[in-house]
């Protein structure tokens, strides 16, 4: 076995004719702070999806810390370790925030350490003014957030994060930076993101998907200066 | 000013609330049999057995998310293992702990169906609905001599007149009036003050962020199917001992298993208030005496006012009792002290 903490041996995923997957071959270390990219319906988040366990990838293996997990269940994934943070935010919409957090403290036995891990959660994210506000009635950059702060939380193993700067103002994305840099230190970080800005930011290395496979992969200066890379992906959304 | 799904605001407020209930019980016990006459005691048993089974559903669709239109099952199914059991054993206590227990195996078998079949949500309305006319018919065409389980005769659609009532354990000697009315009382005190307590667990809390939204309850790592799984067969066993204190304070009719029945209950946890135990409870007392009034007056249908009721609470009061109460009690307060807008959210989960 290998160093990898995650390696999809080609990943298919299919929806009738569409193939949203098509062979993806991704592997990860203990440790990295990955970036994916791509056009949308690329199938980023179709891969979040097959890792999570949302849903069954129609071929290949998964193997996350050496184990195949596709198409287990999906809190037995969790439990293994893998945490996600969904493009559209996917939160407790009828509880507060201090309720939000208090749930992702799964594995904390004892009450007053939850409480005190709330606290420490909200002050690094720095949500602590909205901790009594209901979900259902905040702004889509809170609630990004406040589903970032879950998945702290909840330290999983390795941390998936789908657009977590969309809706955001921009002192929410450098706060945002600058906490992904720190999870980074303890955990490993797959970051899917638009914002070529803040890919810079955060990121060394790159993998970018366009329909359903890895077109490229590499450091960040060299993929994003790759004239396919552009022709794809920031030709048509970005040069503009 | 804790949100209530902290320990502490929980703890304060759900204890304060089982206090008040306490205190309530120990009042009813002691006074209503000395004050009231005999129809009336027996009549507030019944209302108090019915007050269980409004619990069992405000559990399980306030709390669990589940919409079960079949209530009703698990209700009839309590009483008529209860009965089945006491003429065969001819004693009342293993009888009266299949009340419970016969509901919530069944609840197991049918909710594995429901659940780890991932039918989605109109499925399970339409099949619990389905399964409580089934065995509504079932039992209604037990009529013959034929049918009998042991010693005990189904009796069809005259149920079984005969059930034995309540001993106290080791004891020949049936429960009076007065002490099968105390026994109501406590049980309906004990479902409140259990349903409380469960909420406030770690599992109770779990059972909420399924009903607030599975998918990220999975993605933390609960497991979803077995928490709907479990609170399903909790509230069927509370309706099984519904069921139980119902058969002791009428007899043991298919009535139970009708769709006024498992109608009834329904309307009693929207009236009361979705997501409240106190709220039902006290809708299906009120309501109960009202129909009952209205029955006797005879100028109306009682179904049609229930109805009326109904659509009247949906429209105008979408919340229910209990939370618009809670509402009107923090404006009172807030206009005299600043403080009282925590207040209503506390009180309304
Ligand atoms: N459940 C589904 N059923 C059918 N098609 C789907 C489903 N989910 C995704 N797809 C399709 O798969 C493709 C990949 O979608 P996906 O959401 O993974 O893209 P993405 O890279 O996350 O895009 P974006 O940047 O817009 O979020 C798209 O063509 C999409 O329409
Ligand atoms: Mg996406």
């Amino acid at each position: 076995m290998s160093g990898n903490l995650l390696e999809a041996q080609g990943v298919a995923m299919h929806f009738g004719g569409v193939k949203a997957l098509d062979g993806i071959d991704f592997t990860l270390k203990k440790g990295e702070l990955r970036c994916l990219i791509g056009p949308n319906g690329a199938g980023k988040t179709t891969f979040f999806r097959c890792l999570t366990g949302t849903h069954k990838p129609t071929h290949g293996r998964i193997l996350f810390r050496g184990e195949d997990i596709a198409g287990r269940e999906r809190h037995e994934i969790a439990r293994a370790g893998m945490g996600v943070k969904t493009q559209v935010p996917s939160l407790f919409d009828g509880l507060s925030v201090h309720e939000n957090l208090w749930l992702a403290l799964r594995t904390v036995r004892s009450s007053r350490d939850r409480e005190t891990k709330i606290d420490e959660v909200m002050e690094r994210v720095g949500i602590g003014a909205l901790r009594h506000g209901i979900l259902g009635r905040m702004a889509h950059g809170q609630r990004q957030l406040v589903e970032l702060a879950m998945v702290v939380a909840s330290d999983p193993e390795l941390v998936l994060l789908d657009e977590p700067a969309a809706g955001m103002t921009d002192g929410e994305v450098e706060r945002l930076a600058s906490i992904i840099r720190d999870l980074n230190r303890s955990h490993t970080v797959v970051v899917v993101e638009h914002d070529m800005q803040f890919i810079r930011m955060i990121a060394d290395f790159v993998t970018v998907f366009h329909q359903g496979r890895i077109l490229v992969e590499g450091p960040v200066g060299e993929v994003l200066a790759n004239p396919v890379v552009r022709d794809v992906y920031l030709g048509k959304k970005h040069a503009a | 000013m804790n949100s209530p799904l902290t320990l502490p605001a929980i703890c304060r407020s759900a204890r304060a609330h089982v206090a008040l209930a306490a205190i309530a019980t120990i009042a009813a016990i002691v006074i209503l049999p000395q004050a009231a006459p005999l129809y009336t005691l027996i009549n507030v048993t019944l209302y108090l057995s019915m007050g269980v089974f409004a619990l069992s559903l405000a559990l399980l669709w306030g709390y669990g998310g589940i919409l079960c239109f079949g209530q009703s099952a698990f209700f009839g199914l309590g009483a008529y293992a209860y009965a089945i059991a006491a003429i065969n054993f001819g004693d009342t206590t293993l009888a009266a702990a299949m009340a419970m227990l016969v509901p919530a195996i069944f609840a197991a078998g049918l909710g594995y169906f429901l659940f780890y079949g991932r039918l989605n949500d109109v499925y399970l309305g339409v099949i619990t609905l389905t399964v409580t006319l089934i065995l509504f018919k079932l039992i209604n065409s037990t009529g013959g001599d034929a049918w009998r389980i042991g010693t005990a005769r189904l009796g069809g659609f005259n149920g079984i007149p005969n059930t034995p009532l309540l001993t106290l354990p080791f004891s020949r000697v049936p429960l009076t009036p007065a002490q099968m009315f105390s026994l109501a009382a406590i049980a309906l005190f004990g479902v409140y003050t259990f349903s409380k307590g469960l909420l406030a667990t770690r599992f109770g809390r779990a059972v909420i962020a399924v009903r607030e939204n599975e998918m990220r309850a999975e993605l933390l790592g609960y497991n979803a199917r077995r928490l709907k799984l479990s609170i399903f067969v909790i509230s069927a066993a509370i309706a099984g001992l519904a069921g139980l204190l119902f058969a002791n304070s009428v007899f043991v009719s298919p009535t139970m298993f009708s769709l006024s029945m498992a109608a009834q209950v329904l309307i009693w946890v929207v009236v009361g208030g979705l997501g409240t135990l106190f709220g039902p409870v006290a809708a299906c007392f009120a309501l109960q005496m009202g129909t009952t009034a209205l029955g006797k007056l005879g100028i109306v249908d009682p179904n049609i006012v229930l109805g009326v009721v109904l659509i009247v609470f949906v429209v105008f009061v979408p919340g229910g009792i209990q939370p618009a109460l809670a509402n009107l009690l923090a404006r009172l307060s807030a206009s005299r002290s600043p403080a009282g807008d925590g207040v209503a959210r506390e009180v309304t989960r």
